[in-house]
């Protein structure tokens, strides 16, 4: 049994101007010591998916699916204080900006025991011990003295680490990592980076690393899902991913990259993420995509099972748009 | 120095007084500290750095935001360290910049039109049908529709923004353009948009870029030369090609090792630097880098080392530039 199961994912969010598809129709799952990555650009909708799980959206979205379920159980249905009981316990989420995510009127002890407080039966000295192994765990030096700093006190790599810690306190089944190096520099990137993937190996715990780096991906993941505009397009192994995309989506963003560029131009996506009120009709990565047909413009794709998911009408194989009718007709 | 270079800058350096209370000597803070380099017309010089490395400090020295401390830096032929206000107003217009986050830099109650009319009102005294007319020309040259010159900011998104940016950036005519992270903000299909205009309009009009970025894949798609920082000071200035075939500082090594290459494939040793980076108003003694660097030996905490020639890029590092103590050392 996965550890998390979704299928059928749609977010919509109630908005002045009528409701907006954040989430449409995404499926995947994810096993105990595994590593999914899910990458796309602003407005893919890899962020909205992951808080639907936590149960941390706003009142204003709506949130259905076929099947939301951790370790056989259904989240949707569930009670509020039921769901809480999970929440913050099996399943944990590290967020991209640690400066905003910390409260800044509290001190590291106090917010890194909360979630013990919570959680788990123990009183204030096992929970002040528990929290020093914490931060010696995650790599802050002196930790005892830690506890009493707050938030502006640390670097930004630093509150990661306090925010890793707090995290990984009631040792979750799966971690929900947001973006969490994107704010950081580079070497501090490698150091949480590693981390991750170390308490990772250690615990054994599920991680679902949401990033928009080509690059973070092919370092740590094992399982990638490409979401486009709020829907998945493809999901492979990182090996496959890398080296033969079905998508044309995923192709060309690879093929974006400046470290895979080979002439003075890159060869880039024309256009921009259709937003609320441009969505086109049948593919919605059909207005930027170079094999675009009449029939991509109108019907919605299918989804490839044997080809890595890609929801096209042309799957990419072996660098050939399968079944497609040629350049002549695809203008 | 010849025609072609533009931009000259000698051990060039801004130090801040930090006030620490009523009753302390205010510190000094040293955001850059001896920086050296010159730009041909045509040509990018990267400068690569963590936060605090002085790279944004660069920016504002170049663009004549602030003055430098020390040193000397020559723009387009005119030494400005004690030019007259007459001369720096001149070579402002000769030095532009597009600032990182395009959300910010354009100001949310004026139109497109007129934020790209703006340069000239204040720097020409061209009439307002000769100013609309560049100001067109101009959204063309960089790939905006007529239609927008009426619309405001925040009906673009962020690509087409940092288009109007860099559009600003142009109308003036520089000869130099200090692109300060200018798509580290961006997604990355949008990025190769903006990264292939920034070429175009490099080829076309022949500029010299200052392009400041932490991401060393863009900076080794887009530089000529690359300039490593840390602390404020040089640590490796060198041609693109011998930065990234042949690292000869440890930091710079880290920083290429640290970079998350898009291949599944390549399975490397990373080098994961201990410890974070030192506050800039407290740093080491002799080499910055020291606490951090694996290589470091006797000297390094003593003696700060100076950029040397080294194979082909300059570097600043003792194990570098004196490898027999290094063996020694290890």
């Amino acid at each position: 049994m996965a550890l998390l199961d979704i299928r059928n994912l749609t977010v919509e969010f109630k908005t002045a101007s009528g409701w907006f598809r954040a989430v449409d129709g995404v499926s995947f799952k994810v096993d105990a010591h595994e590593v999914l990555a899910i990458v796309g650009e602003s407005g893919s909708g890899k962020s909205v998916s992951m808080l639907a799980v936590m149960g941390l959206l706003p009142w204003t979205a709506t949130v259905t699916a076929d099947r939301l379920q951790f370790e056989g159980r259904e989240l949707l249905g569930m009670s509020k204080r039921e769901r809480r009981k999970i929440i913050g316990k099996d399943i944990a989420m590290i967020f991209q900006e640690p400066m905003s995510s910390l409260n800044p009127c509290f001190n590291v002890g106090y917010q890194l025991t909360e979630a013990l407080k919570t959680h788990l039966d123990m009183d204030k000295a096992e929970r002040r011990k528990r929290a020093i192994e914490l931060l010696s765990e995650v790599g802050i030096p002196a930790p005892e003295t830690r506890l009493n700093s707050f938030p502006h006190q640390l670097s930004g790599g630093m509150n990661q680490r306090v925010m890793i810690a707090m995290a990984i306190a009631c040792k979750p089944k799966l971690l929900i990592a947001d973006e969490p190096t994107t704010a950081l520099d580079v070497t501090i990137q490698a150091q949480i980076l590693d981390l991750l993937l170390k308490l990772q190996r250690e615990t054994g715990m599920g991680l679902v690393l949401i990033t928009h780096s080509m690059g973070v991906v092919a370092e740590t993941a094992e399982r990638v899902s490409v979401q486009y505009a709020g829907q998945k397009v493809e999901e492979q192994p990182v090996r496959g991913l890398f080296k033969e995309p079905h998508h044309p989506y995923t192709a060309a963003l690879i093929a974006a990259l400046p470290e895979r560029a080979h002439a003075n131009r890159l060869p880039s996506i024309p256009g921009v993420v259709p937003g609320q009120f441009d969505r086109p009709q049948g593919c919605l990565f059909s207005p930027r995509c170079g094999f675009a047909t009449s029939l991509c413009r109108v019907e919605v794709p299918p989804q490839q099972r044997e080809l890595g998911d890609a929801l096209c009408h042309y799957p990419l194989k072996n660098g050939v748009a399968l079944g497609h009718p040629g350049k002549g007709e695809a203008a | 120095m010849t025609a072609d270079t533009v931009l000259i800058a000698r051990d060039l350096a801004r130090h801040y007084l930090v006030s620490r209370g009523a009753f302390r000597q205010p510190a000094t803070l040293k955001a850059l500290d001896g920086a050296g380099f010159t730009v041909k017309r045509g040509r990018t010089l990267a400068v690569v750095g963590e936060s605090g490395c002085g790279k944004s400090t660069l920016a504002r020295l170049v663009t004549m935001i602030e003055p430098p401390t020390a040193g000397s830096l020559q723009i387009s032929g005119h030494e400005i360290v004690g030019a007259s206000s007459d001369t720096l107003k001149k070579l402002r217009s000769k030095v532009q910049i597009v600032f990182q986050n395009p959300y910010g830099s354009l100001n949310p109650r004026q139109k497109i039109g007129h934020a790209l009319e703006e340069p000239l009102l204040v720097n020409t005294t061209l009439s307002a049908k000769e100013r609309t007319e560049r100001a067109r020309a101009m959204m063309a040259n960089v790939g905006l529709r007529p239609e927008h010159y009426e619309r405001y900011p925040h009906m673009f998104s962020g690509g087409q923004r940092q288009r109007i940016a860099i559009a600003r950036a142009l109308m003036l005519d520089p000869d130099i353009l200090v692109l300060d992270e200018p798509v580290s903000a961006l997604d990355v299909s949008i990025q190769a948009q903006v990264l292939n205009l920034l070429a175009d309009i490099q080829e076309r009009l022949n500029l010299a870029f200052l392009f400041i970025s932490h991401d060393l894949s863009v900076v080794r798609h887009i530089a000529n030369d690359v300039m490593v920082m840390y602390l404020g000071r040089v640590v490796e200035y060198g041609s693109r090609d011998d930065i990234f075939r042949n690292p000869q500082h440890p930091y710079t090594r880290a920083l290429l090792s640290a970079t998350p290459m898009a291949d599944p494939e390549r399975k490397r040793e990373r080098i994961v630097l201990k410890g974070e980076l030192p506050s800039p108003l407290n740093p080491p003694s002799g080499c910055a880098f020291n606490p951090r660097c694996p290589l470091a030996f006797e000297p390094c905490p003593v003696l700060r080392p100076a950029l040397l020639a080294h194979e082909a890029s300059l570097v600043a590092c003792h194990a570098v530039n004196k490898p027999e103590a290094t063996t020694k050392a290890a």
